[in-house]
């Protein structure tokens, strides 16, 4: 691809941002949706108050777990350092190694698995949630914030599913004839991806999950 | 000259490549795929103008019984989503396909493939959303889809699923199309274009996929929200557990507004090409066009709720909606001055081109001042679902984009085919056309403001609404027969109309510099530019005399002059020239086909038919994602 452009960028990176615009708009449209519709659900659960079941007259806890579910937000936080570190260590595959850490630093293959293995973390912290929530009565249809946050939440989960699928060909890429300086600009794409995927969880965990 | 002749010299080098039919299916010719759009979109124009047609003839008289009110109904939702998503849209689509990449001295839009994809995505969700109304399954709830009434427990039927689906799918189309778009022409401009030297066109389409890129994605999560209410049965427009049945109505027109914006800027692109090129004359005001453009694109985000005044949002709402919408009549307007201004003076041609894109100004002027007259929300109470409504929308989309689609046409037909329309009948198309138009359209108003309500399958006689809709009948007659005009003219001339040169009608802009039709590699050089009228410069220096168009500075130019504008001459072969282009591939159309049979899925699923559903959905979805994966790892271009 060393066809003449006017700015000099890679195509593809700039398609990336254009999406990347087209997925601001999206998410701004299901995070609205969801203030629109928050204390608006006349059954419970609540996502910060308790809620009381009327047909047993049992009261159960607010639903949303702020701790795990940091957890899991610091698990995807760490996957994007991860993903940086991966992104250096394919432009700098052909620098000399001397000390243990250069090697430790300079191995694309362990800094995509470990972003792989984070993200694919963070879709088990969400399973398990989706399950918990399930047991405990908060359905798709049970109220207007179960539809509204299983959206939400469910658009973003398969927004990682389909980065750690993007990840997971390129280190296969990595191990099949290893990624090198040349590779960096489709490695920087995933990367891009990603980030934005994690500053998009950044705001529906403070807009959802940190603010009552 | 040899460029029109039926077997052009290139073909002998590729005559490895697969010809006929698979040729268009397989082909990423951004040429190529430009005029399946601008065909497709004709014959989806024609089948809504059927619908539109049948509407009319239903209405000619009171108490008519052609069609039953279930029918009207479908009749009137598919003529609305029709012209605007597959007619319309798509033939803007066609011209940006077309003439971007030639425009900005490109050999091919930034990715063909996904170029490919786009249209065979429209395709199969054009047909997908048509078919329905042969069985007398379409959709029925009108092109905005109002929620609660399309929900399931109001609409239980298949119809509405065909509708939501079918966007959904064109939305797709239309996304790709426009990440596409901006990458070519923010990163594809030959060496010296810098944006104030773009051709205007390229500049309006620039604007339309801004506005693609941020609008559509409200309407796929409006659209997903209505799909999982009635297909899984959440309770986002369900108002008795306490959704919000405005909620819809905002979601829809956030993205429904951009899309006015969004089907007329590439008409006005296109008349700011036919106007000063038929007129002789620079634009006038260029850079005050590029703005007033932008603007339109930037305000018409800020609009949407004027489409809901009667809902009972309060007076601070409707205020400030009121006033951005007035707001938005001062960029439209300079538009308007500007074209006139431009012919003001000019050595004006009264080519087909010319009289439609005229037919525009004075059209959309109308349509533009009836939206005025919306745009104040106690006026609007009284004309609201009105047939006033429906005089005011026609005007600005039949006056103003098909006029401006109808400009371009004629304009472009000879760089596409290499042949003129016939003049003589391209202005009976015109008179007929402009004559049917407003005996169809202008009688509407009256009907409208006499209180007849739009979208009614039949009406009483002795309202005052008799003689209007006879007179809108006999305009909707008049215009089948102009259409026909047309067809006949288009098809004729693409084999035996006069042959055309390079560059007709004295054009300005780099897509007059090679030869008609182009080559397939376009560019057979770098076109090197020094200002915002090349061609001029080059052959009529004396009709930019004077007349600031951006124009390099004495050095640049004198550097310029040393090696003048390659003017294509000749065709030659990519090969020969050792120009690389992107080899034919089946796997868009494939990866199309896919998409839209996984989304189909969805529809047996709704019926209980678990097993072909899941078949469907996840079989679809499987060999969709291999065939994505045989893509991305193919590459674009053969090996040199």
């Amino acid at each position: 691809m060393s066809h003449y452009t006017t700015t000099g960028l890679d195509n593809r990176k700039i398609a990336l941002w254009t999406f990347i615009g087209s997925e601001c708009m999206l998410f701004g449209s299901l995070i609205s949706t969801y203030l629109v519709y928050k204390g608006r659900s006349l059954v419970g659960p609540f996502p910060h108050q308790p809620w009381t079941d009327p047909a047993t007259g049992q009261t159960y806890p607010a639903i949303l777990d702020i701790p795990i579910t940091t957890a899991s937000a610091f698990v995807l936080l760490m996957s994007s350092v991860a993903m940086v570190l991966a992104y250096e260590a394919v432009k700098h595959r052909h620098d000399p190694k001397v000390t243990f850490w250069d090697k430790v630093f300079g191995n694309s293959k362990l800094w995509l698995s470990v972003t792989i293995i984070l993200g694919a973390g963070f879709l088990g912290f969400q399973s398990f949630e989706f399950t918990a929530f399930y047991h405990e009565g908060l359905t798709l249809q049970r109220n207007l914030f179960g539809s509204s946050f299983f959206l939400l939440t469910g658009f973003h989960g398969a927004h990682v599913t389909l980065g750690v699928l993007w990840l997971m060909s390129l280190l296969a890429t990595d191990i099949k004839r290893g990624l090198g300086p040349k590779d960096a600009g489709t490695v920087d794409l995933a990367a891009l991806y990603w980030h934005f995927v994690d500053v998009v969880w950044i705001l529906i965990f403070t807009l959802v999950y940190l603010i009552e | 000259m040899a460029t029109v002749a039926s077997s052009p010299p290139y073909s002998a080098a590729a005559a490895k490549a697969p010809s006929g039919v698979w040729d268009w299916i397989t082909t990423v010719d951004h040429k190529k795929i430009g005029q399946l759009y601008l065909y497709t979109a004709i014959f989806f124009f024609i089948w809504g103008g059927i619908e539109a047609a049948i509407i009319c003839a239903q209405l000619a008289k009171p108490n008519m019984n052609l069609v039953s009110a279930e029918m009207y109904n479908q009749l009137f939702t598919m003529h609305g989503t029709t012209m605007v998503f597959l007619a319309i849209m798509p033939l803007s689509a066609a011209f940006f396909n077309y003439l971007i990449p030639l425009q900005i001295g490109a050999r091919d839009v930034a990715f063909p493939r996904l170029n490919a994809f786009s249209y065979w995505v429209y395709l199969f969700g054009g047909i997908f959303i048509s078919l329905p109304i042969l069985f007398q399954v379409a959709p029925n709830g009108g092109w905005f889809g109002y929620a609660p009434l399309t929900t399931a427990p109001y609409s239980p039927e298949i119809n509405i699923d065909f509708w939501v689906l079918g966007l959904q799918i064109l939305g797709v189309a239309s996304l790709a199309a426009a990440v596409n778009f901006i990458t070519t022409i923010i990163n594809l401009r030959a060496p010296g274009m810098t944006l104030m030297r773009m051709p205007i066109f390229t500049w309006m389409s620039f604007v339309v996929q801004f506005l693609i890129v941020l609008a559509f994605p409200v309407i796929t999560i409006a659209l997903f929200f209505l799909m999982f209410d009635r297909v899984f049965g959440t309770t986002f427009f369900l108002v008795s557990a306490g959704g919000d049945p405005l909620l819809w109505q905002h979601l829809f027109w956030i993205f429904g507004h951009p899309e006015v914006y969004i089907l007329i800027l590439p008409a006005f692109g296109l008349v700011s090409e036919v106007l000063p090129t038929m007129s002789r004359k620079p634009l006038f005001g260029y850079p005050v066009m590029v703005y007033s453009g932008i603007l339109i694109g930037f305000l018409g985000f800020g609009v949407w709720a004027h489409h809901m005044f009667s809902v009972g949002m309060g007076p601070v709402a409707d205020t400030v909606f009121s006033m951005t919408t007035m707001l938005i009549a001062i960029p439209t307007g300079v538009k308007i001055f500007n074209w006139i201004f431009t012919m003001w003076g000019g050595q004006i041609r009264f080519t087909s081109a010319m009289l439609f894109a005229i037919g525009l100004i004075a059209l959309f002027t109308i349509g533009g001042i009836s939206g005025i007259m919306h745009s104040s929300a106690p006026a609007d109470l009284q004309q609201t679902d009105s047939y006033f409504v429906v005089a005011h929308f026609h005007y600005v989309l039949f006056g103003g984009a098909i006029m401006g689609i109808y400009a371009g046409t004629y304009h472009y037909f000879p760089k596409m085919t290499g042949r003129f329309m016939n003049e003589t009948m391209g202005k009976w198309h015109f008179w007929t056309n402009f004559i049917g138009m407003n005996v169809t359209f202008f009688p509407m108003h009256f009907s409208g403001l006499l209180g007849m309500p739009r979208r009614i399958y039949t009406y009483d006689g002795g309202q005052g609404w008799d003689t209007f809709n006879l007179l809108a009948s006999i305009g909707t007659a008049i215009l089948i027969c102009s259409t026909l005009i047309f067809l006949v003219n288009f098809i004729r001339s693409r084999k035996h109309g006069a042959v055309a040169p390079a560059n007709p009608w004295d054009g300005a802009s780099l897509e007059w510099s090679i030869p008609s039709p182009p080559p397939e590699y376009n560019f057979a050089e770098l076109p090197q530019v020094t200002s915002r009228y090349p061609l001029w410069d080059l052959n009529h220096p004396e009709m930019t005399e004077g007349v600031d168009h951006s124009s390099a500075d004495a050095a640049q130019v004198e550097a310029a002059h040393a090696t003048p504008m390659h003017i294509e001459t000749e065709t030659r072969t990519a090969k020969e020239l050792g120009i690389p282009m992107p080899v034919n591939t089946a796997k868009p159309v494939v990866a199309a086909f896919l998409l839209v049979a996984m989304l189909s899925g969805l529809l047996f699923y709704k019926n209980g038919s678990m097993t072909i559903a899941l078949t469907l959905m996840v079989g679809g979805a499987l060999a969709f994602a291999g065939t994505m994966y045989a893509w991305l790892y193919a590459p674009l271009e053969e090996e040199h």
